[in-house]
């Protein structure tokens, strides 16, 4: 019986080993071990055994059938994973095609700055302000120290609605209607769309946008505003750049500049982009007039303060190599991608 | 203004200064330099030369050949202008030379005759003189030096530097001005010499009388005459200068008050006195509807608000703007009368604007000129009629001067100059700057020169210390003061965040004109009464197809799309935030009102539903529930049936969705169907209804129902959601349309609608009985309300 019980261990390790599926593993499994299997047939006939020969058997028929199940389930797990592996090669997918994208869209470039300027303000404490578009001439010209008639509006050709209300030309009528409204200390920045009737073409468009910033407190110095616009420009073209103040006028501040910031192509060496000067002119700014301040009930003994008014296209433009302004409005979707 | 550096070069003395530093100081300064034209710069290898002998051309009737002699030899030139002559000096471009506009000069034969260079003319040289007797070669004065380089020794060679001047400066529109800006910048010194000449034994007032009948238009009328006037063209140094400065030679006459106008800059104007009737001169308004023929052979309507200079009868000239064609200097004329005058600037503005016409005159009084200016320049411009021999000058002066304007003088506060720059300029050297500008400080006060029309307040003195001692010394500093809490509104923050939504939903934002074309509401099928129709207009639009504020974003959106459209590109989904504006009456007498909406457009691959998806997801995300979809049919920009106005809780309509109408899209030539949403911002805005506010996890299973019906096809999913909502209690926790069916198996005119339902509890499992008779009273309206039976 021994003998049997070796035979079929031998025989049953053989067949373990060279079963080619999981189906033959399991009939080698019914093969010894079912209910009619092999062992199984010989552990029955256990009951012939004397009583000293039946715990030996019994011993070596629990070995035998434990290295069976053993060696199944050690093969089992072997052909498992070569299948498992199989069915993955079959799964097989090309990793360079390209992958499913949602649809992809954007903001406008001059948004995109926009919110750029609007965070660097914001963290210097601005608040943002907005305005009507449609204004009174009192507002974008009076107030600001361009009476009718005077020949500084002539920078400005405007589109007139009524004898009094017009498209505003510039965001400073929102420095007035800050004024009015609030006391200083005073820190905004008022963005939005200005019109002039200049025809379009790839430097002009009737319709384009300003960023206006005002500043009135207590003690407020023309070496704030330097400052101040530095930072921006630091902020925005990185440490490098570099502002120069030239003298200007405007009718509304007093004393005025226009800022230039180095030519981020060519560092100042002068190229085709700065037009060989190595500056490119990106805003207007200066003290806000005494006569604007009074118009507004503030007294100009008491408080000082600044403006300046950024061209937001000529900012994109040049922060994006834009060369014609009228693709800001044409609106083609391959030159919004791109952003 | 161009400036010709050897003119303003009389007044001060920047001839060792480097022209690139000049350009840079100037500017920063505050005289803007616009460019820098070296003028004959380019001009090499011509020499002043002698012509020995001149003979005619073997072959060629119009042809010459001369033997110029060049200094070290004798070289022979074929010309074949006629008006050189034997002895004449002329430049001479030899073999190799580059003429002006860089034309080069080769040896070469002329009808076989060997020409070793070229005789010049005056262009040639980059010189254009006017005078009739002097066509052809240039011939030169016999005392230059033969041999020399003809460039230098006729002083062609200069630079002429264009500035950009401010309209506050019209002081600097002169070569005197710049000249004096010019000498502040580097601390030259500066100087104008009185200007002197001689005059006759007679009296003014024996030839003329003015009389100023408007002395708040004119403040200040000066005349003298000069007789015996030989009209001839003006010597070459004049001519030279005037055309550097970009104004075009005339005669001696017209050129004086030019060359005046501009190293001065008083305009001055001169008469012919036998024109002037009465030989009286009255300085006063137009009549209405009174004509004057200007030296442009133009017919000019005058109106009363328009200031005139008139002889007895009639206006001989437009104040300030110019003069008329009857009564200028001609050939024949023989006596003339120089006006210099001051007129106030907004009158010739006006003038000058209501006409159509600017002059060189006119765009120097209507920034403001000085009064004071009156006399220095009409004694320049006679002491220059003597020095060209080009009259005799009648004794005596009209000079008169309504008004006097008195300077402006302010204290001199250099701390709070300092503390306004945020500076520590020593007094002392701000003294400096001042005087350096021409203005007086004394005991403490500073008085402005009276051309520096500029000047009212301390700041005006802050920004004349600060440009000269240099914008770019002022050390720049950070802001101090209360710190302040800045920032987005909660407005603002809501509309970046619709920005930031629909980009990440696929749509790229647009921006538009804000006016547009009247056409577009027929383009939009828009009807007549529509109040969308009442539109803010411009008065000076820049064409028809700009003329109006839009009153709808719709039409924008719908040219933005066909653009796409018809540059090919397969789809396009899109969107805008701005404003339309809305007229509260008309005429406009008030602002309009501006209104923001936010609209989204779109074609290629897509349908109703995908944009509403798209809205609904938006909605979802800015907090916006309970949200109805309302069928609109008389929207004729859109399809009558797949149209909805979107309506908030309140039945507010926050905007309108649908499929563009066929004949819409016919009518902007797009050839695919498009889909367009137009939200108004600020009902959006008020509509966000949801508090953000965390609801326990669900501890109890939910239990599910299906169920699906027939109905009529007219009824809509929302008023069966409605009954759904209404009839089935607090345990329906959601439900959702799963199918809508219509075909076999199903009548004709119904389809069958399928619902899946979730009822939970928050407290307690729910048992069979209550859902069941949740489903009852759910099915029970149904039927009711909008006919559903069971399938």
């Amino acid at each position: 019986m021994k003998e049997a019980l070796m035979q079929i261990k031998e025989k049953g390790v053989a067949e373990i080993r060279s079963a080619q599926s999981l189906k033959d593993l399991e009939a080698i499994k019914v093969k010894y071990l079912g209910k009619k299997g092999e062992l199984t047939q010989i552990l029955k006939g256990m009951g012939k055994l004397t009583a000293e020969e039946r715990p030996v058997i019994g011993l070596v028929a629990n070995e035998v059938r434990a290295l069976l199940e053993e060696t199944i389930a050690k093969e089992v797990s072997i052909l498992e994973e070569k299948a498992m592996l199989e069915k993955l090669e079959q799964e097989k997918i090309d990793v360079s095609m390209p992958g499913k994208m949602p649809r992809k869209g954007g903001l406008h470039p001059l948004t995109k700055v926009l919110h750029e300027l609007e965070d660097i303000f914001i963290g210097m404490g601005f608040s943002i302000a907005e305005g009507p578009e449609v204004e009174y001439d009192y507002y974008n010209f009076e107030a600001l120290n361009l009476p009718k008639d005077h020949p500084a509006r002539d920078t400005q050709d405007t589109f007139y609605i009524s004898d009094n209300i017009v498209l505003r030309t510039q965001t400073s009528p929102m420095q007035i209607r800050t004024m009015e409204k609030q006391r200083p200390p005073i820190r905004v920045i008022a963005p939005g769309k200005v019109f002039r009737s200049d025809s379009v073409d790839a430097t002009h468009s009737p319709v384009f946008h300003q960023i206006e910033g005002l500043v009135v407190d207590k003690g407020i110095t023309m070496g704030d505003l330097k400052g101040t616009l530095e930072l921006v420009v630091k902020k925005l073209y990185g440490e490098d750049a570099k502002i120069r103040f030239r003298p200007h006028h405007f009718p509304f501040t007093e004393p005025s500049a226009e800022v230039d910031v180095s030519c981020f192509v060519c560092k100042g060496e002068g190229c085709r982009v700065c037009k060989g000067e190595g500056w490119i002119e990106i805003l207007g700014a200066g003290m806000v007039h005494p006569q604007v301040l009074r118009n507004c009930n503030i007294d100009p003994e008491v408080y000082s303060g600044f403006a300046f008014g950024i061209g937001l296209e000529r900012l994109v433009m040049r922060s994006y190599d834009i060369d014609d302004l009228r693709l800001f409005f044409e609106n083609d979707v391959r030159f919004l991608k791109q952003f | 203004m161009k400036v010709p550096m050897s003119w303003l070069n009389e007044f001060t003395d920047v001839k060792d200064i480097p022209m690139k530093e000049y350009m840079h100081e100037l500017t920063m300064s505050g005289s803007k330099v616009e460019g820098c034209d070296t003028v004959c710069g380019g001009i090499s290898n011509v020499v002043i030369g002698k012509i020995e002998k001149i003979e005619a051309h073997p072959d060629a009737d119009k042809l010459r050949v001369c033997q110029v002699n060049v200094g070290e030899e004798t070289v022979q030139i074929v010309t074949g202008a006629p008006n050189v002559q034997e002895g004449d000096m002329v430049p001479v471009a030899l073999a190799g030379s580059t003429l002006a506009g860089g034309v080069k000069i080769k040896k070469g034969k002329l009808r076989g005759v060997e020409s070793n260079g070229m005789l010049c003319s005056d262009e040639e040289l980059g010189v254009n003189i006017n005078d009739e007797k002097a066509t052809g070669i240039w011939i030169l004065d016999p005392s230059l030096p033969i041999g020399e380089d003809a460039v230098k020794a006729l002083g062609l060679k200069e630079d002429v530097v264009e500035f950009e001047i401010t309209s506050n400066r019209p002081d600097c529109l002169s070569i005197i001005g710049l000249a004096r800006e010019t000498a502040a910048t580097f601390k030259r010194p500066f100087a104008v010499k009185e200007s002197v000449y001689h005059e006759n034994g007679e009296d003014i007032d024996d030839y003329l009388s003015v009389c100023v009948e408007d002395n708040q238009k004119c403040y200040r009328y000066a005349a003298k005459v000069v007789k015996n006037v030989k009209i001839e063209p003006s010597p070459e140094w004049m001519q030279r200068r005037l055309n550097r400065a970009g104004v075009r030679a005339i005669n001696n006459i017209v050129d004086i008050t030019n060359y005046v106008m501009l190293e001065y800059g008083q305009p001055m104007h001169a008469f012919d006195i036998s024109y002037i009737e009465g030989n009286e001169i009255n300085v006063r308004c137009a009549k209405d509807g009174e004509k004057i023929m200007t030296l442009d052979g133009i017919e000019r309507e005058l109106n009363a608000n328009m200031l005139v200079i008139c002889d007895k009868e009639k206006p001989n000239a437009i104040a300030g703007v110019m003069g008329g064609e009857n009564s200028g200097v001609t050939e024949d004329t023989k006596t003339i009368v120089f006006e210099s005058a001051n007129f106030l600037g907004s009158s010739v503005r006006k003038t000058a604007v209501s006409l159509g016409m600017r002059t060189e005159s006119s765009a120097r009084y209507e920034k403001g000129l000085d009064p004071n200016m009156v006399l220095p320049a009409l004694n320049r411009a006679l002491e220059l009629v003597e020095q060209l021999g080009a009259g005799e000058i009648v004794g005596g002066i009209i000079d008169i001067q309504k008004i006097e304007k008195q300077p402006v003088t302010l204290p001199l506060e250099a701390d709070k100059i300092n503390r306004f720059l945020g500076t520590e300029i020593p007094e002392a050297d701000m003294i400096k700057i001042l005087e350096n500008l021409t203005f007086k400080v004394e005991n403490g006060m500073v008085t402005a020169p009276s051309f520096r029309i500029d000047i009212g307040c301390m700041n005006d003195i802050a920004e004349e210390v600060a440009r000269i001692y240099g914008y770019n010394n002022i050390k720049s500093t950070m802001l101090q003061g209360d710190t302040l809490q800045g920032g987005f509104t909660k407005e603002q923050s809501f509309e970046n965040r619709i920005k930031t939504l629909l980009a990440d939903k696929g749509f790229y934002e647009i921006y538009a004109y804000s006016f547009t074309n009247p056409k577009l509401f027929d383009l939009l099928r828009i009807d007549a009464e529509s109040p969308l129709r009442k539109v803010v207009t411009i008065s000076n639009p820049l064409g028809e197809e700009n003329s109006i504020m839009r009153t709808t974003s719709i039409h924008s959106m719908l040219e933005v799309l066909q653009r796409n459209y018809s540059h090919r590109n397969k789809e396009a989904f899109l969107f805008e935030c701005a404003n339309v504006y809305l007229p509260k009456f008309l005429p406009v007498t008030e602002l309009p009102e501006e209104r923001k909406k936010v609209t989204l457009g779109c074609y290629g691959n897509t349908d109703f539903f995908a944009l509403k998806g798209m809205v609904q997801a938006l909605l979802d995300d800015l907090g916006i529930d309970k949200v109805s979809y309302v069928p609109v049919q008389d929207n004729k920009t859109f399809h009558p049936y797949r149209t909805a106005h979107i309506l908030n809780e309140n039945g507010d309509t926050i905007g309108v969705i649908g499929e563009i109408h066929p004949l819409v899209c016919k009518n902007y030539e797009i050839g695919e169907k498009v889909y367009l949403c137009e939200l108004d911002l600020n009902t959006l805005y008020d509509s966000v209804n949801r508090t953000l506010k965390y609801e326990h996890l669900p501890k109890f299973p939910a239990t599910t129902r299906d169920m699906a019906m027939l109905v009529d096809d007219e009824v809509m999913v929302s008023q069966i959601e409605a009954v759904i909502v209404k009839k089935a209690g607090k345990i329906l926790e959601h439900f959702s349309l799963f199918d809508v069916y219509k075909g076999s198996q199903i009548p004709e005119g119904k389809k069958s609608i399928a619902y899946s339902l979730s009822f939970r509890a928050a407290d307690r499992t729910l048992n069979d009985e209550e859902v069941n008779a949740s489903m009852d009273k759910i099915l029970k309206g149904l039927k009711e309300e909008v006919g559903a039976d069971l399938r």
